[in-house]
């Protein structure tokens, strides 16, 4: 799992790339964990070159939502491939969290 | 085609069992979604093996044997680590664990939800678990 940030103002688009697995995971929730991410109000996360997902990547996004719903944060999923969209609907978390088509979307959703 | 694999206990090995299960799904013409979720039932009770039953601990191993009842694709994992209590299952409820952040706790629903049947069982300190699911 490689994971890049590119910074635009008050937002972070973060982008995923590989497979998010009980190994793999542990990455993103140390990313997701630092505080500085908190000064943000927006995090787009681009899932294109995400090819998988396992209930270890759904945990570290379902253990961070409230943290950032309390504080005003905006976490918004893009570009995710159809498969990985697919796991988040046998669980119903497409009705917990915002997942958009394309990038354009996901900045008008955050900009609301 | 080889339908079995051995690994020892690392959340490294993950990846490995995956590939296995993803090229042997590939002769059966399965859509995408279909082989990606069940790769994905396969990777989660591998997890939990690894990590809940053993431990990851690198001196022991889980064994995946796959076959193909009729119009079906069956997958054993079997282990000598803790045996699994099903009857500790609970359906998770995902706004109370988004309200706790809670981090585990969904992979066996994914896997109850996917495959058609989940059974564990264990004799003499042996576990297996098997996973079907209709493919016709």
């Amino acid at each position: 799992m490689k994971i890049t940030q590119d910074i635009k103002d008050s937002t972070i688009i973060m982008t995923l790339d590989g497979e998010l697995d009980a190994s793999s995971s542990v990455i993103l929730d140390e990313e997701l964990s630092d505080p500085e991410i908190m000064k943000y109000n927006k995090i787009l996360v681009d899932c294109r070159s995400l090819n998988y997902i396992s209930s270890a990547g759904l945990g570290v996004f379902i253990s961070h939502l409230q943290r950032f719903e309390d504080a005003q944060i905006k976490l918004i999923f893009f570009n995710m491939q159809e498969k990985v969209r697919n796991v988040f609907e046998i669980l119903g978390l497409d009705l917990l969290m915002t997942i958009v088509t394309n990038y354009e979307e996901a900045i008008t959703i955050a900009d609301e | 085609m080889n339908n079995s694999i051995r690994v020892n206990c690392t959340k490294k090995n993950l990846k490995q069992i995956r590939d296995f299960v993803s090229e042997y799904l590939g002769q059966l013409a399965l859509s995408d979604i279909l082989v990606n979720q069940i790769v994905l039932a396969v990777d989660e009770i591998c997890a939990n093996l690894i990590i809940h039953a053993n431990h990851e601990d690198p001196t022991k191993y889980i064994y995946l044997t796959i076959t193909e009842p009729k119009n079906a694709v069956q997958f054993e994992i079997t282990d000598n680590g803790l045996a699994f209590k099903s009857t500790d299952y609970k359906e998770p409820d995902l706004h109370e664990y988004v309200r706790m952040g809670k981090k585990g706790g969904v992979g066996i629903a994914l896997v109850k939800r996917i495959m058609d049947k989940v059974e564990f069982t264990s004799k003499d300190g042996a576990n297996a678990c098997l996973l079907y699911k209709k493919i016709k």
